[in-house]
């Protein structure tokens, strides 16, 4: 009987250790996902939130780098000039994810770049406007375009603030795999979340600003570069009065 | 008029020999990674009449809840059955004879996958 009893003991503390280790798999297997860039394989959750922090005074004056990182990243290069369409209106209509912004101060003359993407706002008015529910906030905080949805009826283009929407006017030859892309959809930045989705944690234009002008992460982890950055430097959100809380903020603006 | 359509037609053939992918050769038969399997990730009756069905269901899993590695996905039909020519280019599978586009023309079914989706098997 005693023995019985034992090896019932034995094997309920058995079964203690492996649930044990199953509450703290969430974690290590979060980081050996992170290591080997493995894809997801549960929903995400609002326990995230991607975030940018652009420093102005690092991002140089001429450089692109940020901009031809991202277009190849997710092929707007292989976005060609409609036929017809003259060389004015594809420079004004052409996809940009990411734009290249100068602001002037006319009292002192002092030039500031900036880079402006999507602010993947916390009440975004894309999503506000759009009739079909294309237009979407992840609840990791991305905001974001179901394409199998949109309409193409460019009223979220329309709603954004920061001009950050681009429209597809003609078929796309060549797509890649993880960024599909076709005729009458709307876009715009994701912050890469193809990589975001396969263990990765970083964004293209991240890797390749030299200047280290962009810290990407996670705003509710306050171990993370970005939320380290934020409560060491005062920033600013552009538009700050429409209270879309942005989850792209900027310094030295 | 005639004169201008005569120099587009040219320039249109010329970039989609420049884009490769688009103007692979002839498919070789058994160079698909799918030419080499019994089945596909269901039993092929199952596929042949659902397998719209996983990929719906899949997509919105993959575009709203972020879960990319699943079993089921376009990704993964194209990187299976896509062919390759004689050079080792793929053939996209919408091409003429092709997998995808063999069955979908028998049944005259016209869909919009491929407008948006790549037809070759993406960059690894």
């Amino acid at each position: 009987m005693s023995k019985s009893n034992d090896s019932g003991r034995r094997d309920f503390l058995k079964k203690a250790v492996v649930a044990s280790s199953v509450t703290v798999a969430p974690g290590v297997i979060l980081h050996t996902l992170q290591a080997q860039a493995e894809p997801r394989t549960t929903p995400v959750t609002d326990k995230v939130r991607w975030g940018m922090l652009i420093d102005t005074s690092k991002c140089a004056e001429g450089c692109k780098d940020c901009v031809e990182a991202c277009n190849k990243e997710n092929g707007l290069d292989l976005v060609d000039k409609p036929e017809g369409a003259s060389e004015e209106l594809w420079e004004r209509q052409r996809p940009h994810w990411i734009r290249q912004v100068k602001l002037k101060d006319n009292m002192t003359g002092m030039l500031t770049n900036l880079v402006m993407m999507c602010q993947h706002c916390e009440h975004p008015p894309c999503v506000d406007v759009c009739p079909t529910g294309a237009s979407f906030k992840r609840v990791d905080g991305i905001v974001m375009v179901d394409r199998h949805i949109c309409i193409g009826c460019r009223y979220c283009m329309m709603a954004c603030p920061y001009k950050a929407r681009s429209f597809i006017h003609a078929d796309v030859a060549a797509k890649l795999t993880h960024t599909p892309r076709g005729k009458g959809c709307v876009e715009s930045c994701n912050f890469c979340v193809h990589r975001l989705d396969n263990g990765q944690t970083t964004t293209a234009c991240q890797d390749a600003c030299k200047h280290q002008a962009i810290v990407f992460g996670d705003l509710k982890d306050p171990e993370s570069p970005v939320s380290k950055a934020l409560k060491k430097y005062p920033s600013v959100q552009i538009r700050a009065d429409l209270k879309l809380n942005t989850g792209v903020r900027y310094t030295n603006i | 008029m005639t004169g201008k359509s005569s120099i587009t037609l040219p320039a249109i053939l010329v970039s989609s020999l420049w884009l490769g992918t688009v103007s692979a050769g002839e498919a070789v038969e058994g160079t698909a990674k799918a030419d080499k399997l019994k089945s596909c990730v269901e039993p092929t009756e199952v596929m042949r009449r659902d397998h719209f069905e996983f990929i719906k269901h899949q997509r919105d899993l993959a575009v709203h809840q972020g879960i990319r590695g699943s079993k089921h996905s376009l990704a993964g039909c194209v990187d299976c059955h896509a062919r390759k020519d004689a050079e080792g280019k793929p053939v996209p599978v919408n091409a003429e004879g092709q997998f995808c586009d063999s069955c979908h023309d028998y049944a005259a079914v016209h869909i919009d996958c491929f407008s948006c989706h790549s037809t070759v098997p993406g960059e690894k």
